[in-house]
């Protein structure tokens, strides 16, 4: 297998393995873990496609690398998606928070209208 | 049930990202690059002036969507004030018994301005090497954090911080504005000179564009951190 194989593979895992616990977890902090193990695969996804044989970062020195460089915009694409994963896990740990306050649980089977 | 029925689900959007993911993963390794990377490399030098290519791409190409991002990251800190506000429960109340000790207090404080200076040095030389003003605002954010963590009588200038946000995100209009009034004539257009490729001083308004961004991700980030541990902090205060 090359690189990029392997790389493809690993984030269809990631993004199965989080959607995974996105959907039979009931503790909602692990929920937003898997929703972030899932963000990971999908910014893994990315940057491999901008992935080229033998690239060097994309970066212009000096002494210029032997080789291509990968492509430059996947990356600045995950620096957005990253900026906003965070967003979102910052809302979303604000929300449990305050679930957490007014049902004194963060478990969905305990808290009435939740439950699936 | 509940596993099974995720084990289905999951089972089906595999056999999707399979069949999508098959063209991907058949495919012969890819030796050169498609039509827009190439021509960004290629014309990007010129252009930018930015030895990264990454920073020329989010400050330059794709400025406008940058400060949608980062109008993305402040309705999220707005969001997490906004019902933090309401917690005064006693929540978090637990992780605010205990400060740090003095060691660790002292260490915090001692180790503050080295983290502020790393976070600096990245955010300066963004468009010369990875890193830049999210990275780098983040950084600074922790070195607060570190703080944060290790002594409950800390209070945070919450005033300052809301200005400096304010101020950060008003400058990034305004330099869109004045590249909307200059000879360019385009929405955050650059006007100031490239200077010597791959110096300190060069890529025209990138370095300053990054630096407003930091300053806005660290003031968001701190009030974000703020916001959260206070609503341990006040309910301590209230039950005492």
């Amino acid at each position: 297998m090359t690189v990029p194989q392997i790389l493809y593979v690993s984030a269809f895992l990631l993004i199965l393995i989080g959607l995974y616990s996105l959907l039979t977890q009931r503790n909602m902090i692990r929920m937003i873990i898997g929703l972030n193990i899932a963000d990971l695969g999908v910014n893994l996804f990315l940057v491999t496609i901008g992935f080229v044989d033998n690239g060097s970062a994309p970066i212009f020195r000096a002494q210029a690398a032997a080789g291509p460089m990968v492509d430059p915009v996947p990356q600045a694409l995950v620096l957005t998606s990253i900026v906003i994963g965070f967003g979102v896990t910052a809302l979303a740990l604000t929300l449990v928070m305050r679930l957490f306050v007014t049902h004194g649980s963060i478990d969905t089977a305990r808290i009435r209208g939740l439950k699936w | 049930m509940r596993k099974l029925i995720g084990i289905l689900l999951i089972g089906g959007f595999a056999f999707y990202l399979i069949t999508v993911g098959m063209g991907l993963f058949s495919a012969e390794s890819r030796s050169e690059l498609d039509s827009v990377g190439s021509e960004i490399l290629a014309t990007s030098p010129d252009l930018s002036g930015a030895a990264n290519t990454v920073t020329a791409v989010v400050v330059q190409y794709r400025g406008f969507d940058t400060l949608g991002e980062v109008t993305v990251l402040f309705a999220s800190a707005l969001g997490v004030s906004m019902l933090a506000m309401a917690i005064r429960d006693g929540l978090l109340q637990d992780l605010f018994d205990d400060d740090g000790g003095f060691v660790l207090q002292a260490g915090s404080l001692a180790l503050l301005p080295f983290i502020v200076l790393v976070g600096i040095y990245i955010v300066l030389h963004g468009h010369l090497s990875p890193g830049g003003g999210f990275p780098g605002g983040v950084i600074i954010a922790t070195a607060v954090f570190v703080v944060i963590l290790t002594s409950k009588t800390l209070s945070i200038p919450r005033g300052l911080i809301n200005v400096l946000e304010t101020l950060a995100g008003l400058g990034f209009l305004a330099i869109g504005f004045v590249g909307l009034y200059s000879p360019a004539q385009s929405f955050l257009a650059n006007i100031l000179p490239k200077g010597e490729f791959g110096s300190l001083l060069s890529a025209g308004f990138i370095p300053v564009i990054y630096a407003i961004v930091a300053i806005k991700v660290a003031s968001e980030l701190i009030n974000i951190i703020s916001k959260l541990t206070a609503a341990g902090s006040a309910s301590r205060e209230a039950a005492e």
